[in-house]
């Protein structure tokens, strides 16, 4: 039980009669690096949305750090870090100044603050750059920063929503060699969403497919593709087993058009 | 007894906390200020042209009755809390390109009260309003307004600034978090602004108002901003609603905005 850093359980969320998600339950587990799979609307953005306590479920429940998101949002605030599929750090300060509001947000103590932001700028990376302002980053440098920010008070779990969107593949190897340097030296958490099936499969514990608001497949990597039965499945075969054909989902215009926006200033 | 001292504390560490947040988020929007202050300079215009075209023309003209004040030192004061209204009724154009980028979501998923961001946000209109404060104060030395220059008084100006700043503003972060998207917002804003400012006793007295007008304008918080400026602007001026009123209003109007405010911030995210 205390090896659970998550565990979700029948959570929906409703808008009007569309049902986003759909009565999900899962675990993850304290170190796990965890990967959300779906196609656009999916309700894979709308799962993290939940459980940052962002948008209250419709029915069902979830601890986070074993706090639960309706009853105990701030503790459970306390406890994560989120960085959003979209840019959410502030161009017109530099990098220091946005980790520096962080700092402050997350009531580090002033002696230490510091010190944590020249860690946690070397640890991502940065810190040749922790002076300039963040408009003359790149998209890479931009989401190194963000989970530089989001990652200073040390959370027990870090939410990713798509967090390689728009990056060309070396600033996407980078982004993820600094991932999992952050799980293996503090341990933290990572549940993340993602539509690139490579980089799940490289770098999650455990994936789960999410169609229709619903997890369709849950396991390890391995273990879905021999879930499919005779051998030799990779794990696009596995997606398009469960998650069936993505044209007939694909978001609403407000997904695709943020998602595009994203691209576009990381790119 | 000790329940109640837990409370107390309980209360008093709340409390701390929340003005400290206030603060960080206040210091975050002007650290922005720091690296930009274009913003500042365009803003001098708006309240250069309506003193110097608007005030000079209707001074001359002689058709505005101010009473024993002259039009120019009637109307500067006023002319200050338009640019105060203008400017901070826009506000909520940031909020919703915060909304855009995933600053707002970010944000609302810290620990931070929302109150504090809101309030923070608020503050920081406020302080950014203090440029437009010094710009008509020199405007109206050169016009030659009849200014109180006493430490008290213009304390009160930059007081009264701060919090006219910070109701407006925040009312434009309400409308943000209703419509969420920036097209539907300038809409709003421009329906809002000029009814705000016409039905005020910004650029006339409200006794040559028909009745229905001197109605709304008395429910309209910007008269109110306008009264206490003007009272504590000009020299041997005195309040028509009484200062205590115009404080009053103001700060209950701006805690009820925040208490609003901070309700609905979340719908950003959501």
């Amino acid at each position: 039980m205390s090896d659970i850093v998550l565990e979700i359980k029948n959570l929906s969320r409703r808008f009007g009669v569309f049902t986003a998600v759909d009565s999900l339950t899962l675990s993850v587990n304290i170190g796990e690096v965890f990967g959300l799979l779906g196609s656009n609307g999916a309700g894979k953005t709308t799962t993290i949305k939940m459980l940052t306590t962002l948008l209250p479920p419709s029915s069902g429940e979830a601890r986070v750090a074993g706090f639960s998101i309706t009853t105990q949002a701030v503790d459970v605030r306390r406890a994560i870090g989120y960085v959003p599929q979209a840019v959410s750090v502030d161009g017109s300060l530099t990098g220091y100044e946005n980790l520096l509001i962080f700092a402050k947000l997350y009531d580090l103590p002033y002696r230490e603050q510091q010190a944590r932001i020249r860690e946690a700028l070397e640890f991502m990376g940065l810190t040749a750059d922790g002076s300039r302002l963040v408009s003359e980053y790149s998209g890479g440098m931009v989401r190194r920063l963000e989970i530089a920010q989001s990652t200073l008070h040390r959370p027990q779990l870090l939410f990713l929503d798509e967090p390689t969107v728009g990056l060309d593949p070396i600033a996407r190897d980078a982004v993820w060699k600094h991932l999992v340097d952050l799980r293996n030296n503090y341990g933290t958490t990572l549940f993340f969403t993602t539509h690139y099936l490579e980089e799940a499969e490289s770098h999650c514990d455990r994936i789960a497919i999410m169609h229709l608001g619903k997890v369709a497949a849950l396991g390890t990597c391995k273990e879905l593709e021999d879930s499919l039965g005779s051998t030799d499945h990779t794990l696009n075969d596995v997606f398009v087993h469960y998650a069936g054909n993505a044209l007939d989902s694909g978001g609403t215009f407000r997904d695709v058009s943020a998602e595009r926006a994203t691209a576009q200033r990381h790119g | 007894m000790d329940s109640l001292n837990l409370m107390i504390t309980t209360f008093v560490h709340t409390l701390s906390g929340f003005i400290e947040k206030t603060f960080v988020i206040t210091e975050f929007e002007l650290r922005k200020l720091r690296h930009d202050f274009t913003e500042l300079i365009t803003r001098a215009l708006q309240p250069a042209l309506w003193l110097l075209i608007f005030g000079e023309v209707f001074s001359r003209s002689g058709a505005m009755h101010t009473g024993n004040i002259p039009y120019l030192d009637f109307i500067a004061p006023g002319i200050l809390a338009q640019s105060v209204l203008f400017v901070a009724i826009f506000y909520g154009i940031n909020v919703i390109w915060e909304r855009d980028l995933g600053i707002v979501q970010k944000f609302l998923a810290s620990p931070t009260p929302r109150a504090a961001l809101v309030l923070g946000k608020g503050f920081s209109a406020g302080i950014r309003s203090l440029s437009q404060t010094i710009i008509v104060y020199g405007l109206s030395l050169l016009l030659g307004v009849n200014l109180n220059w006493s430490p008290l008084a213009l304390v009160n100006v930059l007081i009264i600034v701060i919090l006219g700043a910070t109701l407006f503003s925040t009312f434009s972060l309400i409308i943000a978090c209703i419509v969420k998207t920036r097209e539907r917002f300038m809409g709003v804003g421009q329906v809002l602004t000029m009814p705000l400012f016409f039905a005020s006793n910004a650029i006339y007295p409200t006794a040559i108002m028909p009745n229905w007008l001197k109605t709304i304008s008395h429910l309209n918080p910007l008269t109110y901003v306008v009264d206490a400026l003007r009272t504590f602007m000009l020299a041997g001026s005195t309040s028509s609603f009484g200062l205590y009123h115009d404080y009053a209003v103001i700060l209950l109007t701006t805690i009820t905005l925040i208490f609003i405010g901070a309700r609905l911030y979340p719908r950003l995210a959501s």
